[in-house]
């Protein structure tokens, strides 16, 4: 049988997972584990071994990652974070682990906070997701009360204070360094890197930021070892991966596969093909900030180096659909309005370069644009893309517009020709 | 003025920072959650706590979309305007409370019982088109729907 440890204990009817449910399935005997049997370079050592790659998007080697933290001295504050700022358009995986299963994400946390040794750590939860807040905070008590954090945990000296923090809006946040200054009680706006968080993050400290499913795959990592961990998937990225789908399909969902089914697999076994009457265009891989895959890519694996080859990212896995009676520009323009609305106005290109991009988007969906507007787009592409911003916002918010001028190139010129667009007629 | 129990709940956020203006964001958080909004006598006074200036504080307050520097509503609907629920039906569902209501985005019922933001994805993409209400989420909505659910919030 397929194995599902992240989702295993998941029932969103019967309401979140207990504390008692999560250890009649195993749970906490990873953190017993991790700080009886194990040394911190062992613990990172594991999960780098286990090639774990960052759910958040980015697909860095979650243990490479924490392996940069200086660990030795033993009076220096460092810091552990979870990112549950889940404001991808499209993305809704997070919510599901936060919800079902708020345990698991703690658990991974202390293993985490014992690789690197954190003695603080914060869950920081987007605004909107106000269950997983009083989910989450029940589970922290919960926690508290067993001994799984505070002082002395489990009697082995280790000591961890787990916070959650409820954030206050904005898609920045989910930016590590944005949601670090945003702790601080400061805008959040994204800082220089170098240097990176694991040397100077919250308040200046070595501080570790890692999404809430990459935290929530530790607890299996260290109970059942790397080589377990990389058998549960299809290629040689390690573990399972929440997918999920959006858009006009039969049954839209959250699932968790082997990392590396095929997108085809996912939209019509998963999701169950398309709505009757609607035909499939495009869809976005991970997320609104991916380039989109079209009908030629549907037999591409869904992991990160696979979908990178054909051009765009896996991002978060959760893909967006489009069908035959959306257009392209608008669903394009959507997005840009997203990012645009959303730009911290901390750097220049972004804060005025999506706003132009966004009005002749606008102009274009009108009928009013002409070949200069195209142009304008494609400048755009390449002066927003990466190296000439800050932060990822403003690339990622050119990915699905650089990709869809490329697949969607008829759609644009209907536009111009027709001079209105041609699903308002 | 704050109130005591404002000064209060934000003495203890101080507790749990090494510095004072990290608690810049609870501490609007605290006057919100009692006054529905953040004044601009709030912001001195929240200030003053922080040892900050005003305009430090300020600069915080608005670049958070739910910090609101305007008086809003007894309760607020967050439509969803992201991808997914464009796609499967926004519109008609903005369209229908806009003109039952008499409001535009960013407005407030003039009896101060709705005002309505635009808000994006809520993660319901997989039950779309989604609104929150205050704290309450609603998903798979269709116009007909809706005065129902309008009818829950006094």
């Amino acid at each position: 049988m397929m194995e599902t440890p992240l989702t295993q204990n998941i029932n969103l009817e019967k309401g979140p997972c207990s504390l008692k449910g999560y250890i009649k399935t195993g749970g906490y005997s990873g953190v017993a584990k991790a700080l009886k049997e194990m040394t911190s370079p062992q613990i990172t050592q594991a999960v780098r071994d286990s090639n774990l790659l960052g759910r958040g998007g980015a697909g860095f080697n979650t243990g490479m990652k924490w392996s940069f933290v200086k660990i030795d001295d033993p009076n220096e504050t460092r810091y552990v974070i979870a990112n549950g700022d889940e404001m991808e358009p499209g993305t809704f995986k997070d919510r599901l682990l936060l919800e079902g299963d708020p345990h698991q994400l703690i658990e991974g946390m202390i293993i985490t906070a014992r690789a690197v040794n954190a003695s603080v750590g914060f869950i920081f939860i987007r605004w909107a997701y106000k269950k997983a807040h009083k989910i989450v905070e029940k589970a922290l008590a919960e926690a508290y009360e067993a001994g799984y954090l505070g002082k002395d945990i489990l009697g082995t000296g280790f000591n961890f204070e787990l916070h959650l923090h409820t954030s206050v809006g904005r898609y920045i946040c989910g930016e590590e360094t944005a949601l670090i200054n945003s702790l601080e009680g400061k805008r959040a706006t994204p800082r220089a890197k170098p240097p990176f968080p694991q040397f100077s993050g919250l308040f200046g400290k070595p501080t570790i930021v890692n999404n809430v499913e990459t935290y929530c795959n530790i607890p299996h990592i260290i109970k059942n070892g790397p080589i377990w961990f990389k058998g549960l998937s299809k290629t040689g990225e390690g573990g399972t991966k929440l997918y999920g789908v959006s858009g006009r399909v039969k049954k839209p969902g959250v699932w968790e596969l082997p990392l590396g089914v095929t997108v085809r697999e996912l939209l019509e076994v998963h999701a169950g093909g398309m709505q009757d009457g609607y035909k499939f265009r495009g869809l976005l891989p991970g997320g609104a900030s991916t380039d989109f895959l079209v009908e030629e890519h549907l037999d591409v694996p869904m992991d990160f180096s696979s979908v990178s080859k054909v051009g765009s990212r896996m991002g978060t896995g959760t893909m967006i659909v489009m069908d035959d009676k959306t257009c392209p520009v608008a669903f394009i323009h959507n997005l840009i309005k997203f990012f645009a609305n959303e730009s911290c106005g901390w750097c220049t290109p972004c804060r005025e370069g999506l706003p132009w991009v966004e009005k002749v988007l606008m102009k274009i969906e009108e009928g009013q644009g002409s070949e200069k507007d195209i142009d304008i787009l494609k400048f755009h592409t390449k002066y927003l893309g990466p190296g000439n911003t800050f932060c990822a916002l403003a690339p990622g918010a050119m990915e699905p517009l650089q990709s869809g001028l490329k697949y969607f190139a008829e759609d644009f010129e209907r536009h111009l020709k027709e001079k209105c667009c041609p699903w308002k007629k | 003025m704050l109130t005591e129990k404002e000064i209060q709940e934000i003495e203890h956020e101080l507790t749990l920072y090494p510095i004072k203006n990290a608690a810049c964001i609870e501490a609007l958080k605290i006057v919100q959650e009692h006054r529905g909004w953040v004044s601009d006598e709030s912001i001195k006074d929240v200030a003053g706590i922080l040892e900050m200036s005003a305009e430090e504080v300020d600069g915080v307050a608005t670049f958070y979309t739910m910090i609101f520097r305007k008086p809003v509503g007894r309760n607020i609907i967050f439509v969803c305007n992201s991808i997914t629920c464009y796609m499967l039906g926004f519109e008609p569902v903005y369209n229908y409370i806009s003109n039952k209501l008499g409001i535009r985005f960013g407005e407030t019922t003039p009896d101060q019982r709705f005002t309505i933001l635009p808000n994006p994805c809520l993660g319901d993409c997989d039950h779309a088109p989604a609104l929150m209400i205050n704290k309450d989420h609603y998903n798979k909505l269709k116009p007909e729907m809706l005065d129902e659910i309008l009818e829950k919030y006094k």
